[in-house]
């Protein structure tokens, strides 16, 4: 050992200093670590100040635990964000933490660092998670992302206080105040009280604005609308349910309902219904706040007149469409213990109530308990006008993700292909007997089926 | 060491710079350097990921495993997928036809301008060229616009139906070939132009001296000294057309029901936006037989023609 230098004792502590930091990862999951740095790449908020929101809390928390910061916000716009996504999977090298749009959990899940123990902890702390966050981002049992409070979204009824009253016979905000408890009219808030409001507005020109290409919007109404009416077309275990009854059902009221929209909506996008609303041209549509609050910068007198509410029940319940985001860290990311820690700060109840505030109401957190924050009530004008937009127990409605619970394998290619619209738009526009559509779908369906 | 054996392992710098000299002095070498830029940006951008995507289209969806042609083979038994296969081969036909035809009559009319009028029209007319497609595909998607169509506003004041521009598959399969064609004609015209005016003078005194009408300049004179031009142009013209992403997903994004999609929308939407890139890269690849074949018989036609003239 003369000849070397190298002493026992020196041995000893290199030893013990490398067990040390072989151990560190896991204090630091915990224990907010500290050095380093860390690429994020968030998703571009609709609401611009969610942007700086975001920046500040991120900021703030880099600052504290001494780790550097790179933030990028990443539009969805153009699917710039999965383009991203795709890119950073192929290439394993990027950014530590990527927003996660609904189905890349289950397309990038091999991927992605197991997050069970920042679940966990934030389960212990803010209690029930809804069942769809868990059926997008559990995988094999184990969570491979966050649920994310930035980006997530419901699309409830956003409706026309005035115009719904005076020519659908319905009052929106008597039947569903700004607080705890709904009206006896609530109970008949259903497809079919739906149907002659719809029909009422559309003689007095203010037809809902209710969109049937293949854009999300259009997916999320339809799946929730299918729901309703308990018309599955793939079960939980992947089998092929199209040719039910249900189905039938669902698209021989779609016929019905379609009389009453606008003949173009089998081509209109995202933008479409919210122009449709601001514009004043529509009564109803399904949406997160959003239209409603370009419509307080634009048009006041819309906004005013603005409120938000569950969607209407069917036979099989009431199914308020959600769209949730999550964080997501990659596996081959260098800094796994600071991005956990991140995660989990921004999971916390401040931190969610903070991003709800800036986003005036729009991100909608993963966590029931976390549904009382006091910026739904005192939004406005009307004030408490997205009292309703969280799902809360006295809507009896359950928030649903279209094309559930068929395998997220299978359901992504029935939602980004938008087959329920097709559907609709078969036997409105092409006037297809609903059998032919039937064995349309059950064909795509099994083309989906391939793994 | 002596002086001896360094001097056989070292050649002397004068043999060194004078074989170096002869080597600049080839004109190959020389073409070599001189094209080894686009070479290496070729080799980057386009050979790499062709067959980056060769590869990619022989693995499963979750990319763990080779499955060889699987990934074709089940495209070949889609519905959805022929329904691709047909739009995307009208789109691409019905574009590259009107584009040639009205390039050709457009460029016709330019060369018969005077010289001093001829250079602003060309400009103007080069001016959907110039702009970016996606700005342009914008402002048409405006013009379309469902419920704010400026078309049917203008149609409304006349008295006639609003018209489901991108709602209906007859007019929105119209509305994006109209778009492709308002974009890509004025390339066909300058290539056209360009052509017409290098075709000699005295061809034309010859042939009005023999008596020939108009028609029979253009028969005879003018389209056989263009072939060449005409083939290359229309092959170019087919393969970015074939290939065209921006104009179908902005308008339409591949609707009503997926009567618009072409081949790299569709590989868009199995791809990225279905989390199933082998099947996507299948189906963009499928456009390489298509118009390799169509190249082929193009360029030994334009080869044959060359030498014929020669």
């Amino acid at each position: 050992m003369e000849g070397n230098g190298f002493t026992r004792r020196t041995a000893l502590r290199a030893g013990a200093a490398g067990l040390a930091a072989s151990a560190l990862p896991l204090v630091n999951v915990h224990g907010q670590t500290g050095g380093g740095r860390l690429a994020l790449g968030l998703w571009d908020h609709w609401v611009p100040v969610g942007n700086d929101a975001m920046r500040k809390l991120v900021t703030e928390w880099g600052q504290k635990n001494r780790v550097d910061i790179q933030l990028d916000f990443i539009t969805s716009v153009g699917n710039k964000n999965l383009l991203t996504i795709a890119a950073e999977s192929q290439a394993k090298q990027g950014h530590d933490v990527l927003s996660f749009p609904t189905w890349e959990i289950h397309a990038q899940s091999e991927l992605l660092e197991p997050m069970d123990d920042v679940m966990t902890r934030l389960s212990q702390k803010y209690g029930a998670i809804n069942p769809i966050v868990e059926y997008l981002g559990k995988i094999d049992g184990k969570w491979r992302a966050i649920p994310a409070v930035s980006g997530s979204q419901n699309k409830p009824s956003l409706g026309r206080i005035d115009l719904l009253k005076q020519h659908g016979g319905i009052d929106v905000q008597a039947m569903y105040p700004a607080s705890d408890s709904a009206a006896n009219t609530a109970e008949q808030w259903n497809w079919e009280t739906f149907l002659k409001a719809a029909e009422g507005c559309q003689k007095a020109g203010f037809a809902f604005g209710l969109p049937l290409g293949n854009f999300p919007d259009a997916n999320d109404w339809v799946g929730s609308l299918f729901r309703s009416f308990g018309a599955e077309l793939v079960n939980a275990k992947g089998e092929i349910t199209a040719n039910s009854d249900n189905v039938r059902a669902v698209l021989a009221y779609a016929q019905r309902l379609c009389q009453f929209l606008p003949n173009d909506v089998f081509s209109w996008d995202d933008a479409s219904n919210n122009r449709a609303l601001i514009s004043g041209k529509s009564a109803l549509i399904f949406n997160p706040p959003s239209a409603w609050a370009v419509a307080k910068r634009d048009a006041p007198q819309v906004a005013e007149q603005c409120w938000t509410f569950p969607a209407p029940a069917g036979a099989a319940g009431r199914f308020t469409p959600y769209l949730p985001y999550f964080w997501g860290v990659w596996g081959f990311s260098r800094n796994k213990g600071a991005a956990k820690a991140l995660m989990e700060h921004l999971s916390e109840r401040d931190q969610a109530q903070a991003m709800v505030a800036a986003s005036g109401g729009y991100d909608i957190p993963p966590f029931t308990s976390m549904t009382d924050f006091d910026t739904w009530a005192k939004e406005g004008p009307p004030t408490g006008v997205v009292y309703n937009y969280p799902v809360r127990p006295h809507h009896k409605s359950q928030q649903f993700i279209a094309a559930y619970p068929a395998p997220p394998a299978i359901a992504v290619q029935m939602y980004n292909q938008g087959i329920q619209a097709k559907m609709i738009a078969r036997v409105v526009q092409n006037k297809e007997p609903v059998d032919r559509t039937i064995a349309w779908v059950t064909r795509e369906l099994e083309g989906f089926q391939r793994g | 060491m002596s002086q001896a054996v360094i001097s056989s392992n070292v050649a002397p710098p004068s043999a060194r710079n004078s074989a170096m000299r002869r080597l600049a002095r080839r004109n190959s070498t020389t073409a070599f350097l001189l094209t080894l830029p686009l070479i290496l940006l070729i080799l980057c951008l386009v050979v790499y990921p062709f067959l980056y995507a060769v590869y990619l289209s022989m693995l499963n969806k979750r990319q763990t495993r080779f499955v060889w042609l699987d990934n074709f083979t089940f495209l070949l038994g889609r519905e959805t997928f022929w329904d691709v296969v047909f739009q995307s081969v009208l789109f691409a036909v019905t574009a590259v036809l009107l584009k040639a035809m009205i390039g050709f009559i457009l460029a016709h009319v330019l060369h018969a301008l005077p010289a001093k009028g001829q250079r602003k029209w060309r400009g103007m007319l080069l001016v959907p060229w110039v702009i970016p497609p996606a700005i342009s595909t914008l402002a048409w998607w405006w013009l379309f616009d469902p419920s704010y169509s400026a078309f049917n506003w203008a149609l409304a004041g006349i008295g006639v139906d609003p018209v489901p521009w991108l709602g209906a598959t007859g007019w929105a399969r119209f509305s994006v070939i109209l778009v492709n064609v308002w974009y890509g004609s004025p390339f066909f015209m300058i290539m056209y132009l360009a052509a017409l005016k290098s075709v000699p003078d005295q061809l034309y005194e010859a042939s009005a001296i023999d008596g020939a009408s108009g028609w029979q300049k253009l028969r005879y004179v003018t389209f056989p000294m263009m072939r060449n031009i005409i083939s290359i142009t229309v092959l170019f013209s087919l393969i970015v057309t074939f290939a065209n992403f921006d104009i179908v997903r902005i308008l339409t994004n591949g609707g009503p029901q997926d009567s618009t999609h072409v081949f790299a929308t569709y590989a868009f939407q199995v791809g990225i936006q279905s989390g199933d890139i082998p099947l996507g890269a299948s189906v963009s690849l499928f456009m390489f037989p298509l118009l390799a074949i169509f190249a082929i018989f193009t360029l030994r036609g334009v080869n044959k023609r060359t030498k014929e003239m020669s």
